[in-house]
């Protein structure tokens, strides 16, 4: 799956977007911020308050107990500032 | 007559009074129209800041108005709707964001233009990040906007 990433949350992964095959195990959209904080300091910085990350899954809104399974992109950015 | 809104993400520069004439031109139908302008000020929080820069999320920026843009044409009898979010580097003083809502009547103008102005603030993919002296930081989300958000929610 694709996963992309904005804001500060972009600057301090390193990256806007990457594929990833994230192992059976992480089901839901906090499974995958904790497996994605394992990889390396740079996602650990980037979520590490689990609790101010947004994410949408193919460009809707999802809370956090959300399954990943199907999407084809995920994004994960810090609460929206526009208008 | 179903009205089909139209939303616009744009790097360039937009004329309120043009979009406004687009909707209105040749309609005698319509009784209301409410405009709202989000200009980039010259300070944040009593700072001085160079511009702004708004980071968006493409496909999704245009997903999220648009779910918004049909709720509130379910919501309130529209004639017609227009709304356009820029982004890239904004100096202060120029236009951000713009929504105009025609009806027959104020009240849904007014209250369609607010509800769509609130829930952008807090559910559009769009990211500031403010130059100043000092350099470039990105802005916080604001707790009341959250607020005003939820105040929409049908209970």
């Amino acid at each position: 799956m694709k996963v992309k990433y904005f804001a500060w949350v972009r600057e301090r992964v390193g990256m806007a977007e990457e594929t990833v095959e994230p192992p059976a195990d992480v089901r839901t959209v906090s499974d995958l911020i904790g497996w994605l904080s394992s990889r390396g300091e740079t996602y650990a910085h980037a979520f590490e308050k689990p609790k101010v990350i947004r994410a949408a899954i193919d460009h809707a809104h999802v809370r956090p107990d959300a399954a990943i399974s199907g999407a084809r992109e995920i994004a994960f950015f810090p609460p929206m500032t526009g208008g | 007559m179903s009205v089909t809104a139209t939303i616009r993400i744009q790097e360039a520069d937009f004329d309120a009074a043009q979009e406004i004439a687009a909707l209105t031109k040749g309609r005698t139908d319509i009784g209301a129209v409410v405009t709202f302008s989000g200009i980039c000020r010259g300070s944040e929080n009593g700072e001085p800041i160079a511009a702004l820069t708004l980071e968006h999320y493409p496909g999704m920026a245009e997903a999220e108005i648009g779910r918004h843009a049909d709720e509130a044409l379910s919501r309130w009898p529209l004639q017609g709707l227009t709304i356009i979010h820029r982004f890239g580097r904004i100096a202060p003083g120029e236009n951000i964001v713009l929504v105009v809502t025609a009806s027959p009547h104020r009240q849904a103008a007014f209250e369609a233009a607010e509800f769509l102005m609130d829930y952008l603030k807090t559910n559009a993919p769009f990211w500031k990040r403010e130059e100043s002296e000092t350099g470039t930081s990105w802005i916080e989300a604001r707790d009341h906007d959250d607020a005003a958000a939820a105040r929409w929610t049908k209970s």
